[in-house]
């Protein structure tokens, strides 16, 4: 088993109108067996940025503490929170300094940038950054992901649809992930304010 | 075949561990104390190859007590439990990124219990991870343990901590490791509750302890539970079927 199906993760970001929203999986695992089903994989960075960390759970931790300790010189030092754009660039490098020894994590990146234009954007371990415009997926659930969500998704939704719709998305594609699911997490983050839900699944 | 487990209760935390010193297959003795008692309210209970786990265990503890004298507090559970999980995390990369950096690849010092080959989705080369199994490279300190750290602070009340030997940390009400763990978690599963009393939580730890000797095949004969509340961390007994004999007097 790869060293990145480990603990088993899914997350998933998707653009909507003027928001975003972010989703993850809550099972942590060690190989096949569930330590606990309420394992938090997505990170807040900023009011409007967040960060979703899949793969290596210790890796996760590690590179968080790392990108919080960062962005917190980078307020003191700027006077300002980070843009996502930035934040992704960063997240890259620190990515590709393990080169040799990579941190077995793959982002998931999304923000609202200062005019509350939504970014998302994913990478692999190694920090190869990939923009897009609509949806970005990564985890042991990624290949249900993405074709999950290419089906469901709309561009322009609003808030509440965007909601439904990554819910439907992450719920069924762990559904066929033996390794990802116990529920999800789901945070829509509009200019105004960030909803946060938990949502029941399949308990397995 | 060790078995550490814990959970936590109404007013207290439980650590319950095995104590079977093992060598391959000889037994070197069963009374084995695997739960250090960190602090005055704080247990720590570890599994792993035996040198590396008492070594580990009391570095832990001689720096929480260092703490304590440098700044005149003790630590919090949660802090004592995110020292631990760095202090595994720094050990976890140390010699990996010297022989990357020497050796470019070719000469990894990899042990052959749990090497990791792994293959990036974007990337077609192959990395090699080194081993993250009990027997490490030297200056590795603290790789191969599970540990569970219980502990009791007077305005939170008492917690409990998984953290893996590749250094993942979760705060959870029960947890286990080990072969034990297959059974221990299931019987916690069916009948834990949160806000257990001490009498019914070590009679839930005691159907773990049952379930174990008749389902593990070379199952720990002895079991030693700890607890920690707010009077402190102290050992509350022990599960032994073999007692070593008594020393002859003269």
């Amino acid at each position: 088993m790869s060293i990145f199906e480990y603990n088993g993760s899914a997350v998933v970001a998707m653009v909507g109108k003027n928001c975003f929203a972010i989703a993850s999986d809550r099972r942590l695992g060690v190989n096949l067996q569930t330590i606990a089903t309420d394992f938090q994989r997505i990170y807040k960075i900023h009011d409007k940025l967040y960060i979703g960390l899949s793969g290596l759970a210790t890796d996760a931790q590690t590179l968080y503490q790392r990108l919080v300790f960062r962005h917190k010189l980078y307020q003191l030092r700027e006077e300002r929170d980070m843009k996502p754009e930035t934040f992704a660039s960063l997240v890259s490098a620190l990515l590709y300094e393990k080169r040799f020894g990579p941190y077995f994590c793959q982002p998931v990146i999304a923000g609202l940038d200062d005019d509350d234009v939504p970014f998302i954007c994913t990478m692999d371990c190694l920090g190869a950054k990939e923009l897009a415009k609509d949806f970005v997926v990564s985890g042991t659930a990624s290949e249900s992901l993405y074709g999950v969500c290419e089906s469901m998704y709309k561009p322009n939704m609003e808030s509440e649809e965007l909601f439904e719709t990554i819910s439907q998305a992450l719920l069924s594609s762990v559904d066929r992930d033996c390794l990802s699911g116990w529920g999800g997490h789901v945070l829509l983050v509009t200019p105004t304010e960030v909803v946060e839900r938990t949502l029941k699944g399949r308990m397995d | 075949m060790e078995c550490v487990f814990g959970l936590v209760g109404d007013g207290f935390a439980l650590v319950a561990a095995d104590s079977s010193a093992v060598n391959s297959i000889l037994v070197h003795k069963s009374n084995e104390d695997k739960i250090m008692i960190l602090d005055s309210h704080k247990l720590l209970g570890a599994s792993g190859e035996a040198g590396d786990r008492v070594q580990f265990t009391e570095y832990i503890q001689k720096n929480v007590h260092l703490y304590e004298f440098r700044n005149g507090i003790p630590l919090s559970t949660a802090a004592a439990a995110n020292f631990t999980r760095g202090e595994l995390a720094q050990a976890l990369r140390k010699d990996m990124d010297n022989h990357l950096e020497r050796s470019e690849l070719k000469s990894l010092d990899l042990t052959p219990i749990s090497v990791g080959i792994i293959t990036s989705k974007f990337v077609v080369t192959t990395i090699l991870a080194p081993s993250v199994g009990t027997a490490q490279p030297k200056g590795c300190i603290g790789n191969g343990r599970d540990s569970s750290i219980a502990g009791y602070d007077k305005d939170i009340g008492p917690s409990l901590y998984y953290i893996d030997y590749i250094a993942t940390l979760h705060k959870v009400d029960k947890g286990a490791f080990g072969y034990g763990s297959f059974f221990s978690l299931s019987m916690m599963d069916r009948h834990y509750h949160s806000g257990m009393s001490l009498k019914e939580a070590v009679d839930l730890v005691d159907k773990c302890i049952v379930e174990i000797r008749t389902r593990l095949v070379v199952s720990p004969p002895n079991f030693v539970i700890k607890i920690v509340d707010k009077d402190g961390a102290k050992e509350y007994a022990w599960r032994e079927t073999i007692k070593d004999a008594e020393e002859p007097t003269a």
